[in-house]
C-alpha cells in the first residue's frame, strides 16, 4: 500500500531519528535503550550520548540477545559478548578464523554459535561441546524447554541434547534450511528455505508441513504474543501462520494482513499484544493489529529496504534500522 | 547524510579451470596489478598457493539441490551465505571473484545469481573465465567431464602455458575449445599473463552486451557445413572436418554447439512456449544458450541467455535501419538434439 492511498494514521513523525551511517542489520534492546548492531565492527547504543563501541573487526554476521547481553559472530572469526554498559568480551575465536555465522543464547546463561559445520555449545559454568553438522550450519536455536538445540542444515535438521551423548535426532527434509525457529509450548519447529517457502515438523510424531505460497525467501521470522501465529516476511503482504491449536498450521489457510506494494523484508511480533510490526523494502514500517488488520505507520517510506526491527520488552517502544543506514525509535 | 546507491550491483568473475592450469596464478595477477580496484576475493578451501589479498574467504562449495530435487535447479548454498556476509562490509570493494575448485562445475556458481533473489538483488554474474592448460587439456577433455563443461560453459577462455607447446599443438588445441565453444573469447597466455579488461568488466551476462556474440555467431554461420568427415580420428575423442580452406573444425563427440539463424522475423506467441519447453525438457543437457531475436511486427531487438533451464530475457533496443532484421540463436551443450531444435525453431517463424 503506497502512502498515495488511503491515509493510515501515522506516529512515524514522532520516531526520533539516528544515523547510523552503516546498513543496520540487527537490533536488541538494553531495557529502553535500543542497541543498533552495524554492518561492520560497531554496535551503535542509542541513548542520550549515542556511543559507539567497536566490538568486532569486520563484518558482524549474527546477533542475539537476551535482557543482559547480545552476542555476536563476525567474520573476524571471533564470538563477542556485550554488557549494557558497552564492556565486551572474545568469548571465543574459530582456531581457523572461519566466519562465525550463527549464534543463539539459550537457557542459564548458556550460548551456541557455529563456524562452517561446527556448532558450538557452551553452558552457563562454561563447559562447551560441539557437534559437526552434515553441511554448514545455517540456523541455531534453543529449545524453549529443556538444554536443547536445533541446528539447520542441507536436508533438514538436527536436534541436539549437548548434555548428553546421545546422537542428535534428525528431522530430514530435502533442501536447504536457512533459519529455524521453535514455537513457544516446543511442539513445532520451522525453517526457512532456500525456495520462498517454510517447512516445518510436529516434534511430536514428525508430521511434516509445508508453507508455500511466498515471492521471495523468507528471510525473517517471529512469533506473535503467546506464540498464536507466526509472522513471516517474503511476501508483499504479512503472512501470519496459525499454531494455536494441536496441528498448528496444518490445513489451515494463513492470515494475509497488511498488503502493501513492497515486500516484507522484517516481522517483529509485539511481546504482549496481537500486533506485529512491519518493515517492507521501500523503508516503511507499519504497525498491524491482527484481529482487523488496522494499520498504524511508524515510518514513512523512503526507498530504503528495512533492515532491523525488534521491540523492547514491555512492548512499548519499537526501533528499526535500514540497509542504508538510518535507524529509528519510536515510543507508544 | 546522503542516502548511498545501493542499487548498484557489484560485479562477480567466476574463475574456473582445470587443476593446474593457472588459475591462482592468474587471479594473483588481477590482485597485484596497480588497477585501483578492490576486489573480495572467494577461494575454495582446498587452494594451495596463498592470496596476497585484504578480503579473502575461503569457501566450501556447497552445491544444494532446491525444487525438490531438480539437477538444474542446484546453487552454492556457500555463495548464498558468503555474498550476504560481504554485503555488509559494502564499500569496501569494488567487485567479487569467485575462485572454484578445478573439479567444480561452473553452472550452479551461474545458477546462484539468477536463483537467489537476495544475491541477484546485490550482485551481478559479469562472467565465466576458465583457464586452460595448453599442453594438457586436450588429455583433460578426454578423461575429465569437469574440463570440457568449463570450456563449454566460459564466456572468457585463456588459453594458458602457450610457452610450452609447438605452434602446430596450440592450433589443436584451439580447435578443440572452438569445437566446444565457439563464442567465448579466447586468449593465448603465458602464465596467465593478460590484460585485466580482456577478463574483469566483460558484462557477458548482460543482456545489453549480449551482441559482442555477433562475430562468432557469424564466423559459424559462414563456414562451410559441406566437408567430409574424417572417421579416423576417433582415438583423440572426437572427429574433425577438413575445411576447404585447410582449417579443422574439431566437433566433439558429445558435447557441441547449435547455431540456427532465421531471416524472417519470428512469432513471439510461437517462440516462447517453444523455448520454454525445449530448457524445461534439455535444459539439463543445455549449458549456456544466448539469442538475438527480431519479432514480427516488433521495433525492437529481444535478447536473451540462459543457463540450463533458466532464462533471461528481454528487449534491448530498437532495431537500426540499417540493420540486417535476422533473428540468431546459440545453444551449447550435450548430445543436443540438433534436428529437433532446428525444426522446433523454423516452426516459430511468423
Amino acid at each position: 500500500m503506497s502512502d498515495t492511498q488511503v491515509p493510515i494514521p501515522s506516529l512515524a513523525e514522532r520516531a526520533r531519528p539516528f544515523s547510523a551511517g552503516a546498513p543496520v542489520v540487527g537490533v536488541h534492546f538494553f531495557g529502553v535503550t535500543p542497541v543498533f548492531v552495524l554492518g561492520e565492527e560497531t554496535l551503535l547504543f542509542a541513548d542520550e550520548g549515542e556511543r559507539r563501541v567497536k566490538i568486532h573487526a569486520g563484518a558482524i554476521l549474527a546477533s542475539a540477545s537476551d535482557e543482559g547481553r547480545i552476542l555476536t559472530g563476525g567474520d573476524d572469526g571471533t564470538l563477542v559478548e556485550t554488557r549494557a554498559d558497552g564492556e565486551h568480551r572474545v568469548l571465543a575465536t574459530d582456531e581457523k578464523k572461519r566466519w562465525v555465522d550463527q549464534v543463539a543464547l539459550g537457557p542459564g546463561g548458556a550460548v551456541a554459535w557455529s563456524a562452517g559445520k561446527l556448532a558450538h555449545v557452551r553452558n552457563g559454568t562454561g563447559e562447551e561441546r560441539h557437534f559437526e553438522a552434515p553441511s554448514t550450519v545455517a540456523g541455531l536455536c534453543f529449545a524453549p524447554k529443556g538444554f536443547r538445540l536445533a541446528i539447520a542444515h542441507y536436508n533438514g535438521v538436527s536436534l541436539w541434547f549437548p548434555n548428553t551423548d546421545a546422537l542428535p535426532e534428525r528431522l530430514e527434509w530435502k533442501g536447504s534450511h536457512l533459519g529455524v525457529a521453535m514455537n513457544p509450548d516446543g511442539k513445532f519447529l520451522i525453517t526457512s528455505m532456500q525456495e520462498p517457502m517454510l517447512h516445518g515438523w510436529r516434534l511430536t510424531d514428525g508430521k511434516h508441513m509445508r508453507m508455500s505460497g511466498y515471492s521471495a525467501r523468507v528471510r525473517s521470522l517471529s512469533w506473535t504474543a503467546g506464540g498464536e501465529f507466526l509472522a513471516t516476511s517474503g511476501s508483499e503482504q504479512l503472512i501470519l501462520w496459525p499454531f494455536d491449536g494441536k496441528d498448528g498450521p496444518m490445513g489451515r489457510q494463513p492470515k494475509i494482513l497488511a498488503h502493501a506494494e513492497a515486500r516484507v523484508t522484517m516481522v517483529a511480533g509485539h511481546p504482549r499484544q496481537p500486533v506485529v510490526a512491519v518493515g517492507y523494502a521501500d523503508g516503511a514500517v507499519k504497525l498491524v493489529r491482527i484481529e482487523d488488520d488496522a494499520l498504524i505507520l511508524a515510518r514513512r517510506s523512503d526507498g530504503q529496504p528495512v533492515s532491523a526491527l525488534s521491540w523492547d520488552s514491555k512492548g512499548q517502544k519499537l526501533a528499526f534500522g535500514t540497509e542504508s543506514g538510518e535507524a529509528g525509535l519510536l515510543a507508544l | 547524510m546522503p542516502i548511498p546507491d545501493t542499487s548498484a550491483k557489484i560485479p562477480v568473475t567466476v574463475l574456473t579451470g582445470y587443476l593446474g592450469a593457472g588459475k591462482t596464478t592468474l587471479l594473483n595477477r588481477i590482485l597485484s596489478e596497480p588497477h585501483g580496484k578492490k576486489f573480495a576475493v572467494i577461494v575454495n578451501e582446498f587452494g594451495e598457493i596463498g592470496i596476497d589479498n585484504e578480503l579473502v574467504v575461503n569457501a566450501d562449495e556447497e552445491v544444494f539441490e532446491m525444487n525438490n530435487g531438480c539437477i538444474c535447479c542446484t546453487v552454492r548454498g556457500d555463495l548464498v551465505r558468503i555474498i550476504d556476509g560481504l554485503m555488509r562490509r559494502k564499500g569496501k570493494f569494488d567487485a567479487i571473484i569467485v575462485e572454484t575448485t578445478g573439479l567444480a562445475d561452473p553452472a550452479p556458481v551461474a545458477q546462484t545469481f539468477f536463483m537467489d533473489e537476495a544475491v541477484g538483488a546485490k550482485t551481478k554474474l559479469d562472467a565465466v573465465v576458465t583457464v586452460a592448460d595448453a599442453k594438457w587439456l586436450s588429455d583433460r577433455l578426454k578423461d575429465a567431464p569437469e574440463a570440457k563443461n568449463q570450456i563449454a560453459f566460459a564466456d572468457v577462455i585463456l588459453l594458458n602455458k602457450t610457452d610450452l607447446v609447438a605452434p602446430e599443438e596450440l592450433s589443436e588445441v584451439e580447435a578443440r575449445i572452438r569445437g566446444l565453444n565457439p563464442y567465448a573469447r579466447l586468449h593465448r597466455t603465458e602464465r596467465a599473463k593478460i590484460d585485466i579488461n580482456e577478463v574483469l568488466g566483460r558484462n557477458a551476462f548482460d543482456l545489453d552486451r549480449i551482441l559482442t556474440i555477433e562475430p562468432n555467431f557469424l564466423e559459424e554461420e559462414t563456414h562451410d557445413h559441406d566437408h567430409h568427415h574424417n572417421h579416423g580420428d576417433h582415438d583423440h575423442g572426437g572427429h574433425h572436418h577438413h575445411h576447404g580452406n585447410g582449417l579443422k573444425h574439431y566437433h566433439d563427440e558429445d558435447m557441441q554447439s547449435v547455431a540456427l539463424r532465421a531471416d524472417k522475423a519470428l512469432n513471439p506467441d510461437k517462440f516462447f512456449p517453444w523455448i520454454q519447453d525445449l530448457v524445461a525438457k534439455d535444459g539439463p543437457n543445455i549449458l549456456r544458450c544466448k539469442g538475438i531475436l527480431s519479432f514480427k511486427d516488433d521495433p525492437e531487438r529481444f535478447v536473451f541467455q540462459g543457463v540450463h533451464m533458466i532464462l533471461d530475457g528481454d528487449h534491448q533496443r530498437p532495431w537500426r535501419a540499417d540493420e540486417v532484421r535476422d533473428s540468431r540463436i546459440v545453444f551449447i551443450g550435450r548430445n543436443l538434439p540438433e534436428d529437433k531444435i532446428r525444426h522446433g525453431f523454423e516452426s516459430c517463424i511468423a
